[in-house]
């Protein structure tokens, strides 16, 4: 790698490298999704092969966008602000090299046995015990390199978002450890120690907050570093994101008990998820409108600085999908709502809409300061990556808002003889023209991806060539 | 103690927990603290030009004029 960019006190070669590998994830991870969205449209696109089928690609779709995608802008981003708001370099640059590259090998190997069809079958936790044991140690070693350098901090304060990165960190130690206890039988298949119910349970506690802590604590940290520097003025109350804090990671443990309503899950631990989903909404807010306060006298620079934008896309759709969680974890809403695909347009309203669109926005202010510079090679890009993003994520979320209540209504459906009105397999039909424009939602996300990939290989390549010396005639 | 009091109970401490960390964030006496954390984005600037009209860091530091040595 090119030494000319070294910062003096800051290791930015892991902030690099993460930042290279979230682009790179980002559309495979999607490009995945597009994939599985046209094996809904057309079924023959499975190609009749194991390995190719939708059961098999779309928790690789799912690890690679969160995982690899979500996990690469995470550590690349809590790297760099942690160093930079605690005035010091990252405690150990071997420990974080090893946390790149072991996070990578995680990748590569969900990317191999998941098409192969080992899983444990747990939703967001399909990997088998030996790549387990590998997130695990990766993940200790990231606690240990971020915790470290905040021990070692040059300032008198712990800036908010390391709180936000820090809880999510520590969170989801414990949540995949917990989770992820099984009884090895083979190489590549385990058995939960939980049984039954209990076993649903703990999958989605853990589920929940990799929604809770993964997609939102992390990001939240993002937020209140990027948000403030992008425009230029410091967030807009400091004590509203203490009380935001505390109040949002307190309640997201436990919401996840709205994953399994009417089913064996006993009723009153039903109702506490649905309870605790529903308090909720207001830290949730809290921090959204903390965020979009901040812009308070410089909503002018909207008009000419996409990359803000996309920080204040992120965050109307992050107060969109934070009203959304907890209206269908409401028992008689999710009756309706459950098992269609409202629920797929609820997630990537919160996925595409605040997680990806939070990710590029930092990105975008955050690669070309890896590389010297202050600006990305085009704005212009920027620009229109931005209406490709809002655009595809409009069409996701609508054509899936208009199959789900269709799907539920047409499933619950009963004839005077209370008889079912439709078979399984009319609503999947009716279903069909929302499938073609979810899929056509997911190109335009691809598209934009695609165009930030040039955006930023132009940005590393001008400044390479603007530090190299000049070739001698001689 | 029955099941109903027990979460009466709980339900209570949460409430005042929540009302303390609430009353903390907002005393006076943290006002000039948060409003130096507020600033960390910004006290580390070198490599930006742009901005550098900015406090450099260590310029105010609250808590160490209070004897808070927890830092």
């Amino acid at each position: 790698m090119n030494t000319a960019f070294e910062h003096p006190i800051y290791n930015y070669k892991v902030v690099r490298q993460f930042a290279i590998m979230t682009v790179v994830w980002g559309i495979i991870g999607m490009l995945l999704g597009v994939i599985i969205a046209a094996q809904l449209v057309w079924p023959q696109l499975n190609l009749g092969l194991p390995w190719t089928s939708f059961g098999r690609l779309r928790p690789l779709h799912t690890n690679a966008v969160i995982f690899a995608f979500g996990g690469s802008a995470l550590m690349a981003t809590s790297y760099y602000v942690v160093q930079r708001t605690c005035q010091v370099r990252l405690i150990s640059d071997r420990l974080a090299a090893f946390t790149f590259w072991g996070w990578q090998a995680v990748i590569v190997s969900a990317v191999i046995t998941l098409p192969m069809g080992f899983t444990t079958s747990k939703e967001y936790a399909e990997l088998e015990w030996p790549i387990n044991i590998l997130i695990a140690v990766v993940w200790i070693s990231y606690a240990v390199v971020f915790l470290g350098t905040i021990k070692q901090r040059k300032t008198a304060h712990i800036y908010v978002a390391n709180w936000f990165y820090a809880a999510f960190i520590l969170t989801v130690a414990v949540l995949h450890i917990v989770n992820n206890a099984a009884i090895p039988v083979g190489p590549f298949k385990s058995y939960s120690i939980y049984p039954g119910a209990v076993d649903a349970m703990v999958q989605w506690w853990w589920g929940h907050n990799a929604v809770g802590f993964f997609l939102t604590a992390g990001f939240l940290g993002m937020m209140y570093y990027f948000v403030p520097k992008q425009a230029e003025r410091p967030i807009y109350s400091y004590r509203l994101s203490i009380v935001h804090f505390w109040a949002l990671i307190t309640t997201y443990m436990w919401a996840g008990a709205h994953h399994l309503h009417y089913t064996a899950l006993p009723d009153w631990a039903q109702s506490l998820g649905m309870i605790m989903s529903i308090i909720l909404l207001a830290p949730s807010w809290g921090g959204m409108i903390n965020g979009m306060m901040t812009l308070s006298g410089a909503w002018h620079k909207l008009r000419t600085d996409p990359t803000l934008r996309f920080l204040v896309v992120a965050l109307s759709f992050y107060g969109m999908s934070t009203f959304e969680g907890p209206m269908m974890a409401v028992k008689t809403v999710n009756a309706l709502s459950h098992y269609t695909d409202w629920t797929i347009g609820h997630v990537h309203s919160g996925a595409l809409g605040w997680v990806a669109m939070i990710t590029i926005g930092s990105m975008y202010h955050l690669i070309p300061r890896l590389y010297g510079d202050t600006d990305m090679y085009s704005v212009k890009l920027i620009a229109v990556h931005f209406w490709l993003a809002t655009i595809g994520t409009v069409l996701y979320i609508a054509a899936m808002w208009v199959n789900g209540i269709l799907q539920g209504l047409m499933w619950r459906a009963v004839n005077a003889d209370g008889t079912l009105m439709y078979t399984f397999v009319e609503a999947l039909e009716a279903s069909h023209p929302g499938y073609v424009v979810r899929w056509i939602g997911g190109l335009f996300w691809v598209t934009g991806m695609l165009l930030m990939a040039l955006n930023v290989y132009m940005t590393i390549k001008r400044s390479s060539s603007e530090t190299q010396p000049l070739p001698q005639t001689a | 103690m029955d099941m109903g009091t027990f979460r009466g109970i709980t339900t209570l401490l949460i409430l005042i927990a929540f009302l303390g960390i609430v009353a903390w964030a907002y005393s006076k006496r943290r006002r000039k603290d948060f409003d130096e954390a507020a600033n960390l984005p910004f006290a580390d600037e070198q490599d930006e030009v742009t901005d550098s009209d900015r406090a450099s860091p260590g310029e105010v530091d609250a808590r160490q004029d209070k004897g808070d040595k927890n830092t």
